[in-house]
């Protein structure tokens, strides 16, 4: 008798499918209508009771009746709902006709919900799905390790500013800095008893360059110092440039398989300065070989 | 060992490692049981392996100082860099085959100068500050970019309408609780798209010593150390992002390099002091680089056909073998 049922395991902490909170009882029963423990709404304490289910995207309709309490095998019935959201209310209504008001309303009320929440998976399965990938700690480990041991050996500072004086010396910005070119004609003069003749050609227009500019330049270092302190200036500087050629074409040497494919063919020519240093420079050379 | 031992403890009060101390020939010193002993033991032994290493480079360097100028050459350090793995695919200077299909791949329009890079920045579904501030740092680094935000649009709906509207790239930056850690760079009109993890973002302010902001100058581009033919190609595909024609009165280089599979990302602005020195200075932000996957056409996690994906089983078996 569902009374005394009721009044041992609902009301009391006896169910075992209650659930208690602060402010409310909940009933964890995969039969239960509404999801609350009350004496209405507890599938066991109640022997004529209905639900609403669904599997696999269908709904049904549970019943159970007093007549089938002795067969708990055959206690639930059930009834599969239609697709179409007006018809299967109606089946829910022709099957639960005589019932009380109570459960006929949280059934329909049940559904409505079982079904929105269906269509909304639906949709939520067309739109992007975000996938979640775990990151691996052991591996995040290696790679920040490795990206720091990477970073000391990248010495990107110097790295830099090896490649811009690189451009400097070949001649990509063009006019833009004038340096005294004394010190850096000798250098280009070692460089070129190696390289193509290309470069021999180039040399000798900034010789002609250099001859131009080199009164130049003294003339204003003499404005500023005495001629012995230029003279070891550029002794000095001379030295300092030989040297620095040396390392640079060594360094530049296996480093040029790595920067040289992604300037074409030749190392001057750049697909992306190349045309600029023509344009802009190619007049102003002309008139100095003249 | 027995007596090994004994003449180790006897020795425990702890004076300097006297010069007539001989292990018996099976001795070692992880068979010592109690860990003090074993400890004190090791130290000793270490000392001494130590000393015999110092001596050994003091008469290499007698050796060489006497031999002075028929002295053999230094002997070059191990790197990594040294030892790297040959890698086949690493493209020789020469290289006709390599040369023609720079020619002819995606990317001939951008060198030949027909098109000019648009692009178009963007964030994966609501950036958080960190990101935001991050993409408009990037947006003023690169020139004619546009950062627009998504709000739930579709990766592949959006495509489409910036091929319309005459983009040249695409850059999704992914973000991870509050910090971004992943770049698609991806070439618009049918091009490559390359899947980054990128780590260790720094933002402007974050940079010490940086100076003002990047100004509207088109910015020159370094590439260092892409030698493989995939580096080949990521390579390019960066340099793409830029303008073909800086403007060198900005001063400013935006810099790529590949080192052990990293790619390091700075922005500076450089002056040159004399003809051997150069300052730069750094501004804007810097990040690095992993890649992880090569797509051949645009972004399609699907269906997409990928020239090279990081399989972490396959390739990262040897501590000396790098991709890029």
């Amino acid at each position: 008798p569902p009374q005394v049922v009721w009044s041992m395991l609902g009301n009391r902490q006896f169910c075992s499918y209650k659930m208690t909170t602060k402010t409310q009882n909940f009933c964890r029963n995969e039969y239960n209508l509404t999801g609350l423990c009350n004496r209405s709404s507890c599938p066991l304490a109640n022997s004529q009771y209905a639900t609403i289910r669904e599997e696999k995207g269908r709904c049904y309709l549970y019943m159970k009746t007093i007549e089938r309490a002795a067969f708990p095998r055959r206690l639930w019935e059930r009834v599969l709902l239609n697709k179409n959201y007006e018809k299967a209310l109606e089946q829910i209504d022709e099957n639960l006709i005589y019932w009380p008001r109570f459960i006929r309303h949280k059934c329909k009320q049940r559904f409505t919900k079982i079904t929105q929440y269906l269509i909304r998976i639906r949709k939520l399965t067309l739109k992007r799905q975000r996938k979640l990938v775990p990151l691996r700690r052991k591996i995040e480990r290696r790679e920040r390790r490795r990206e720091e041991k990477a970073l000391i050996a990248a010495q990107l500072d110097n790295a830099i500013e090896k490649e811009l004086l690189e451009r400097l010396k070949q001649d990509t910005y063009g006019d833009i800095y004038n340096f005294p070119i004394h010190a850096f004609d000798k250098a280009l003069q070692q460089q070129g008893a190696e390289s193509e003749s290309e470069s021999d050609a180039e040399r000798e227009e900034e010789e002609d360059e250099d001859v131009d500019t080199r009164e130049f330049v003294e003339a204003e270092d003499s404005e500023l110092s005495d001629f012995e302190d230029m003279d070891k200036l550029e002794t000095s500087s001379e030295e300092e440039q030989e040297e620095e050629e040396e390392v640079e074409k060594k360094a530049s040497h296996p480093k040029s398989k790595g920067k040289t494919p992604l300037k074409g063919p030749a190392r001057r020519k750049r697909p992306y300065i190349e045309i600029e240093y023509e344009e802009e420079t190619e007049p102003t050379t002309k008139t100095k070989a003249a | 060992a027995m007596a090994g031992d004994g003449g180790g403890n006897a020795e425990h009060g702890g004076s300097p490692a006297p010069q007539r101390v001989l292990f018996p020939p099976t001795f070692s010193v992880s068979e010592i049981k109690n860990k003090q002993r074993r400890h004190f033991m090791f130290l000793r032994w270490k000392q001494q392996q130590r000393k015999e290493k110092l001596a050994a480079k003091k008469k290499r360097r007698k050796e060489r100082e006497a031999l002075g100028d028929r002295a053999p050459p230094k002997a070059i350090p191990k790197t990594i860099e040294n030892q790297r793995v040959y890698d086949e695919t690493t493209v020789d200077p020469n290289d006709e085959e390599v040369a023609f299909d720079e020619a002819t791949d995606e990317f001939a329009p951008y060198f030949n100068r027909q098109t000019v890079p648009k692009i178009l920045i963007t964030t994966s579904d609501r950036p958080r500050g960190r990101t935001v501030r991050f993409c408009e740092q990037l947006a003023t680094v690169i020139p004619n970019s546009h950062v627009y935000y998504r709000r739930g649009l579709a990766l592949k709906r959006i495509i489409p309408q910036c091929i319309a509207r005459d983009f040249t790239d695409l850059i999704v930056i992914n973000e991870d609780r509050k910090i971004p850690n992943g770049l698609v760079l991806s070439h618009l009109p049918d091009g490559p798209t390359a899947h980054f993890r990128m780590s260790s973002v720094r933002l402007r302010k974050e940079i010490k010593r940086k100076g003002k902001e990047p100004t509207e100058h088109v910015p020159e581009v370094i590439l260092n150390n892409f030698t493989t033919r995939l580096g080949h190609s990521v390579g390019r595909m960066f340099a793409s992002l830029f303008p073909h024609d800086p403007q060198f009165i900005g001063r400013q280089v935006a810099t790529f390099h590949n080192q052990r599979d990293y790619i390091f990302f700075r922005f500076h602005r450089y002056i040159f002091r004399s003809e051997k020195r150069v300052g730069i200075q750094e501004l804007g932000p810097r990040f690095t680089l992993k890649l992880r996957s090569l797509q051949k056409g645009t972004f399609d996690s699907k269906f997409g056909e990928y020239e090279w994906i990081h399989k972490r089983r396959e390739m990262d078996t040897s501590r000396r073998k790098f991709h890029l």
